[in-house]
């Protein structure tokens, strides 16, 4: 007997005919007609109308008849609500069965059924379910909780199934653990802030356990989860990783790289001299080859993982590029993803072998893969200085092949390679030149007119190379345009006409198509160009034939805090796409955004940009920026009238100030905060242009709608454009981050200027700084990593609740030891006290009360950190000698 | 997590359909038909974003199975779970192919709310899933409850491949060593790339819950036994055999990985019947066991002398079978003439090639096949890319070098010991891709 007639019914009166199956008293026939229902439901047939009659056939001991009654519930419940209703009372009998198997489909089942009458009844018996003694139960009762969740998400709140889920992460089944931390770790991703799933070390213990006990399914969820975690020093990160890297050996492809993905995170935080890094580098590298036996799809999602690997730590790899050579027979997404890390690993002491591999691979036959090779020896030859004439006479021999499209490929990588090494392959250009007619992408054509432009003086016949593509501009697409027409000026310019006359039919001639261009960059281009050379030759030779900057070593490299945020996706489909998982994932999933974990303590002093700047270079950096005392005179000097007078001016009596823990009497600079909000008015130059290769940043802070911001202008001083532009924050006092990465998205040209606005956020790691306001800033583009610091006014930390009910702050008040209290003296300001609390208003600093003692204005304030210190203030104002007294509480830290 | 899991046939027709996720609507399954069944161009990657919809999917004959999700999953886990869902098919059914989905789709849905719940794979161990999910489908009813608790746990536990109480009246063991050697060697016969990929497959048949332990000349593990320098047995296996250097080994999930990772040891309760104990991947010291030598010379535009020499490279006492010799001819090719020494060799235009086989073959021999091959004048001025020559074969032992040394049973409940099992140990080798560029 066998299933497939079902899919075979006839067309007339179907329905009819099922309806009455359904009703028969055979329980064989309703069987069979339940079957062909749920065949035409797969076939995308409407069978919602049997709705009554199959619901009928739910009452039933037949176990497969039930499960058939419960996938067409599921699929058409929603469509009739009303309806489905009639299948509550079964479900609750269900889920009360002596059968464990039975309990546990009818939970299942009935959180797939997304009607909220239903929900409603769920409750009661997944409270059983989730306390079930069989573990069956259990663990899909806790699957149906993520399933309550996306249906309801305030009745499992309300219901208190969260704490219910939490409690299996204890349970004494590893596969009740995994499922409970698959369904938390899933809710927990809408709600990024919440801490479900309270990740302490006692916890990740209990997970560490169920992990060597639960299917490789189960680990998967297990490894996913962990590597959210951030351990609270190295020592715990080390013995994670420890009782991680077995995992690595695990036949499934999945577990292994989640494992890799645990790892790599954990890898920032370990020292990078001890031992331990070392060997886990080591264990990293054979597994990643081993994935590269497995079935293509997984070779496929390994590749793109180890891509990205690749250029986070390429020492990992840098000895196996055998095994990403090319097989005749791998899929040629295979192929693809290999040449592209052949690529990257290639270097002085393999290229040999890659240069012979890669000529191997463009006589192929697929299109795509024999254009990627070509481009691939281009940029050897640019990577590797050394090998670069070995790649040139390879590019020369696959040119004489004449095979069109390898022809074409190969002229643009030859523009590259004489950009990155001037006057040296000239020779070529002969070569170069007998394949002019069979050009006929864009690119090809571009690449070839600007080589022959490039060196109009040492081709005889240029101008005639030159014209012949004249002949059709108006036909050419926009890159090839404008390219001729600079081609046309160069030559010109290198070699000038006898007469004076004659120079002018030239350019006119040659010029004057794109003055009938309906492309505005190309007409401007060519007026421009037009001026310049009948009014200023020598200027125009200045412009036309300056020294161009060279092109950069490493190309397609993915911007590194993109980079950051893919390797703690590394084998998930973010990795796969290598785009963030909010680019193609809609609602409020995947938002929260992944950062690796910050070493503490030392600052790195590693190559990678990520991790803050190495520190010799902040110290150059600071500097630059005036000292404050300067700075502050100045500002006075414009006499903004501030409620306070220069520092040096002002005695201080200084108590035993203990306010973020540890002795900083550097806020000391204390309640500089007065003045110091004065430093943000005026954007200072942080990053001058030449220590930064032509890149200036100059900027301030600010706080705005209760956000904060850091303003900055960048301009572009050198003569190449800027591109890839992040920014890293190092570990600072208050936990400052950036909420986004830096927006600069356009490349910026030559003395160009951008401003931005960063939104920042104090949810980072804390570092206690000297001073305390200080923050280090690297800022990376495309050109190198540049560090800076700058001193952040601490008005920015003021909140906008920082108003203190007048109550608490009695109390506070008295509840402050003396020993807490700081005074000090501010003399010769001339302020009245309703100014001088206005002006502080405005700052978030708010007057609680005033009162009059003795002809002396007595002001007492408040004010509210953003990490939660609220430090509370006297200003005792009498004419010419105000006297501050600051008392604080520590209520948080 | 997984949203939905289509599966279609050549044509594109939905043959299984299941949703898991309320963000999966019904034209997903239209969109995967139409952008990628059905698309002009052959698809270029095994996943494929349509409409911020992701869809991964593997092919088996010419069936297509789909997953499709909205949310960042977990990508190898993915593609793990379709391969896994093939072999809990093909244990149930045999071949995957349209007519036995059809015949078992009932089954196929009842698998699928079993090892998958709300997109999250569950356990998807054969043994234990045909304890409950049967054909019949009315064994529910029958069981007793001790029964019933016994599948639950087993599906649950921590042993989720191994049910209690099994019984054999003769314990016995079967283990394969099968290894799969890779070449890719330039026409000068330098060795670009060579690898071997090996498996350990095992059929047991052994009572009760059995531990076991198994060992192989493993370098790390006789270098340490041989360090410590302790007993006269280590200085006996260590002395005769060679070791060899393993660069990874992965394992099936019956064994203690934290234990191999500290001692290096492999330890395992197995599962009944046939299973994969071990893969491992070497790169060093490999014995390859054939060598070819290519002579391909172009005479004119129209003709082409292709020459090729086989060597067979292992004992003499040794036989190599099923030996094929793959060497491709240019599309424009017109006729060929082949003389051969030993075997047969046919050109075979339908697949471009000249194929020459050889049933048997003693080590430390040398043949020739030798061919002319006639052109078609064409117009094309594209170079014929020469493919390279490939190879198959299968010889009686491990191009790895890779020995047995021991597998060890101890059952302490039921009364047989290590000495009673019969165990049964074969080496085959077997020619992975192995390829000569000419």
């Amino acid at each position: 007997m066998t299933d497939s007639k079902y899919f075979t019914t006839n067309k007339k009166g179907e329905i009819f005919e099922l309806k009455a199956e359904l009703n028969n008293e055979k329980k064989e026939k309703r069987k069979e007609a339940v079957k062909k229902v749920i065949a035409a439901m797969t076939v995308g047939k409407d069978v919602s109308s049997l709705f009554p009659d199959v619901v009928n056939c739910m009452q039933t001991d037949n176990l497969e008849l039930k499960k058939l009654v419960y996938l067409y519930l599921m699929n058409y419940a929603k469509s009739q609500p009303d309806m489905a209703i009639m299948a509550v009372n079964s479900f609750v009998k269900d889920c009360e069965d002596p059968n464990p198997l039975i309990r546990a489909l009818a939970v299942r089942t009935m959180g797939c059924i997304r009607v909220d009458k239903i929900t409603e009844y769920l409750c009661e018996p997944l409270r059983k379910c989730l306390k079930d003694e069989d573990p069956y139960v259990r663990k899909t009762a806790a699957v149906c909780v993520a399933k309550l969740h996306d249906i309801n998400a305030q009745m499992v709140e309300d219901q208190g199934f969260l704490d219910s889920l939490r409690d299996l992460i204890a349970d004494s089944n590893p596969m009740v653990v995994a499922n409970a931390v698959a369904a938390l770790s899933e809710i927990s991703e809408s709600h990024p802030n919440s801490n479900l799933l309270d990740l302490n070390p006692q916890n990740i213990n209990k997970l560490l356990t169920a992990l060597n006990e639960c299917t490789e399914w189960g680990q998967i969820f297990i490894l996913d989860c962990l590597s959210n975690y951030n351990p609270k020093d190295e020592r715990e990160a080390q013995s994670i990783c420890e009782r991680v890297t077995p995992r690595l050996s695990h036949a499934n492809s999945a577990v292994v790289l989640s494992a890799v993905k645990v790892l790599m995170k954990f890898l920032e935080l370990l020292p990078k001299e001890s031992d331990y890094y070392n060997t886990l580098l080591k264990k990293l590298s054979p597994p990643l080859v081993t994935l590269l036996s497995g079935e293509p799809e997984v070779q496929y999602v390994a590749l793109r993982n180890i891509n990205l690997i690749v250029q986070k730590r390429p020492e990992i790899l840098k000895q196996e590029i055998k095994v990403f050579f090319v097989k005749y027979n791998d899929p040629i997404y295979v192929k693809l993803e290999k040449l592209d890390i052949m690529i990257r690993l290639a270097s002085q002491a393999n290229i040999a072998q890659v240069l012979a591999e890669l000529k191997e691979y463009a006589t192929e036959v697929d299109v795509d893969f024999v254009r990627k090779a070509v481009r691939a020896i281009g940029r050897c030859a640019i990577k590797v200085e050394q090998s670069a004439e070995r790649c040139v006479s390879t590019l020369l021999d696959l040119i004489q092949t004449k095979v069109n499209y390898v022809v074409q490929e190969a002229i643009v990588v030859i523009r590259d390679i004489f950009r990155k090494y001037p006057n040296k392959y000239e020779s070529i250009i002969a070569t170069l030149c007998e394949n002019l007619d069979s050009l006929d992408e864009p690119d090809a054509r571009a690449a070839m007119i600007w080589i022959v432009g490039e060196y109009a003086e040492r081709i005889d016949n240029a101008d005639e190379l030159l014209e012949s593509f004249l002949e059709g501009f108006h036909d050419e697409s926009t890159q090839v345009q404008l390219t001729l027409l600079t081609a046309i000026v160069k030559l010109f310019l290198k070699k000038p006409s006898e007469t004076q006359e004659e120079t002018h039919t030239y350019t006119h001639t040659n010029i004057s198509p794109s003055f009938d261009s309906d492309n505005p960059d190309l007409r401007d281009r060519g007026y421009i160009y037009w001026r310049l050379l009948s009014t200023d030759p020598v200027t125009a030779k200045e412009v036309v034939l300056s020294e161009k900057p060279l092109i950069s070593e490493e190309t397609d490299l993915i911007e590194p805090t993109l980079l950051d945020e893919l390797i703690c996706h590394i084998g998930s489909l973010a990795s796969v796409y290598h785009k963030p998982p909010n680019a193609f994932v809609e609602g409020s999933h995947g938002i929260h955004r992944k950062h690796l974990p910050i070493q503490h303590g030392s600052i790195d002093t590693g190559e990678s940009p990520v991790s803050a700047g190495p520190a010799a270079p902040i110290e150059q950096a600071q500097s630059v920026i005036p000292s404050q005392g300067d700075l502050l005179g100045d500002l006075l000097n414009l006499d903004l009238g501030p409620p306070v007078n220069v520092p040096q001016q002002s005695s201080m009596q200084m108590g035993a100030v203990d306010l973020l823990g540890g002795g900083l009497d550097s806020l000391v600079t204390v309640c500089m905060f007065i003045f110091l909000y004065l430093l943000s008015l005026f954007p200072q130059i942080w990053l001058p242009a030449v220590k930064a290769k032509g890149l200036e940043i100059s900027g301030t802070f600010s706080r705005r709608q209760g956000q904060m911001y850091m303003d900055m202008t960048f301009t572009n001083k050198a003569l190449q454009h800027m591109t890839d532009f992040a920014i890293q924050f190092n570990k600072n006092s208050f936990g400052v981050i950036p909420t986004t990465p830096l927006p600069i998205h356009t490349p910026l040209m030559p003395s160009q200027s951008i401003e931005v606005s960063l939104p920042l956020n104090t949810i980072g790691p804390v570092m206690k700084m000297d001073p305390l306001n200080n923050l280090q800033v690297a800022v990376k583009n495309n050109i190198d990593v540049f560090y800076f610091s700058g001193l952040i006014p601490l008005n920015i930390f003021f909140v906008e609740d920082g108003k203190m009910e007048r109550q608490v702050f009695l109390a506070t008040w008295k509840d402050i030891p003396n020993e807490n209290e700081l005074q000090y003296q501010i003399k010769e300001c001339h302020l009245n006290a309703d100014t001088v609390s206005g002006k502080l208003q405005n700052d978030n600093i708010y007057t609680i009360a005033k009162r009059n003692v003795e002809g002396q204005d007595m002001l007492y304030q408040s004010l509210k950190l953003t990490n939660g210190i609220w430090i509370l203030a006297e200003l005792r104002i009498q004419p010419g000698n105000p006297n501050y007294t600051v008392k604080h509480p520590r209520l948080s830290l | 997590m997984i949203g939905g899991l289509f599966i279609y046939n050549h044509k594109g027709e939905v043959l299984i359909s299941r949703v898991y996720r309320d963000d999966i609507g019904r034209n997903a399954v239209d969109a995967f038909r139409v952008n990628v069944i059905h698309a002009r161009q052959q698809v270029r990657s095994p996943v494929t974003n349509i409409a911020r919809t992701s869809f991964f999917h593997v092919k088996r004959s010419n069936i297509w199975l789909a997953v499709v999700t909205k949310q960042n999953v977990n990508a190898a886990m993915v593609f793990e779970f379709l391969y896994k869902m093939c072999d809990v098919m093909a244990s149930y059914f045999g071949k995957i192919s349209e007519e036995n989905i059809k015949n078992n789709f009932v089954l196929i849905y009842e698998l699928l709310d079993e090892i998958l719940d709300f997109g999250y794979p569950q356990n998807s161990e054969t043994g234990s899933l045909k304890t409950f999910i049967t054909q019949q489908g009315i064994k529910g009813q029958h069981q007793t409850k001790e029964e019933q608790s016994q599948i639950t746990s087993q599906v649950t536990g921590q042993i989720g491949w191994r049910r209690e109480g099994i019984k054999y009246r003769r314990n016995e063991l079967f283990l394969d060593v099968l290894e799969s050697v890779n070449l890719l060697m330039s026409p000068q016969g330098q060795v670009l790339s060579a690898h071997v990929s090996g498996r350990v497959v095992m059929k047991s048949y052994l009572s009760g819950m059995p531990e076991c332990k198994f060992g192989m000349n493993d370098k790390i593990i006789i270098d340490k036994a041989g360090k410590g320098g302790v007993t006269n047995e280590a200085g006996k296996s260590t002395s005769g055999k060679q070791s060899i250097a393993i660069d990874d080994c992965t394992f099936n999930q019956c064994v203690r990985l934290s234990k191999f990772d500290s001692e290096r040891s492999i330890s395992f309760i197995p599962p009944d019947g046939e299973y994969e104990l071990m893969r491992y991947r070497t790169t060093k010291d490999i014995i390859l066991p054939f060598r070819v030598i290519p002579l391909v010379r172009e005479v004119g535009r129209t003709k082409l002398e292709v020459k090729v020499v086989i060597k067979s490279n292992f004992k003499p006492s040794l036989l190599a079978q099923k030996i094929e010799v793959r060497i491709p001819t240019p599309l424009n090719t017109s006729g060929v003439q082949v003389i051969c020494m030993k075997g047969k060799a046919k050109y075979k235009a339908s697949e471009n090639a000249i194929v020459w086989k050889i049933k048997r073959m003693a080590g430390m021999k040398e043949s020739q096949i030798s061919a002319e091959i006639e052109l078609l004048p064409t117009n094309d001025k594209k170079k014929w890319a020469r493919p390279p020559i490939s190879m198959n074969f299968e010889v009686p032992f491990a191009p790895s070098g890779l020995k047995v040394r021991y597998l060890k049973v101890f059952e302490s409940k039921l009364n047989y010991s290590d000495h009673d099992v019969i165990k049964w140990v074969r080496y085959i080798g077997r020619s992975g891709i192995y390829e000569t560029r000419c």
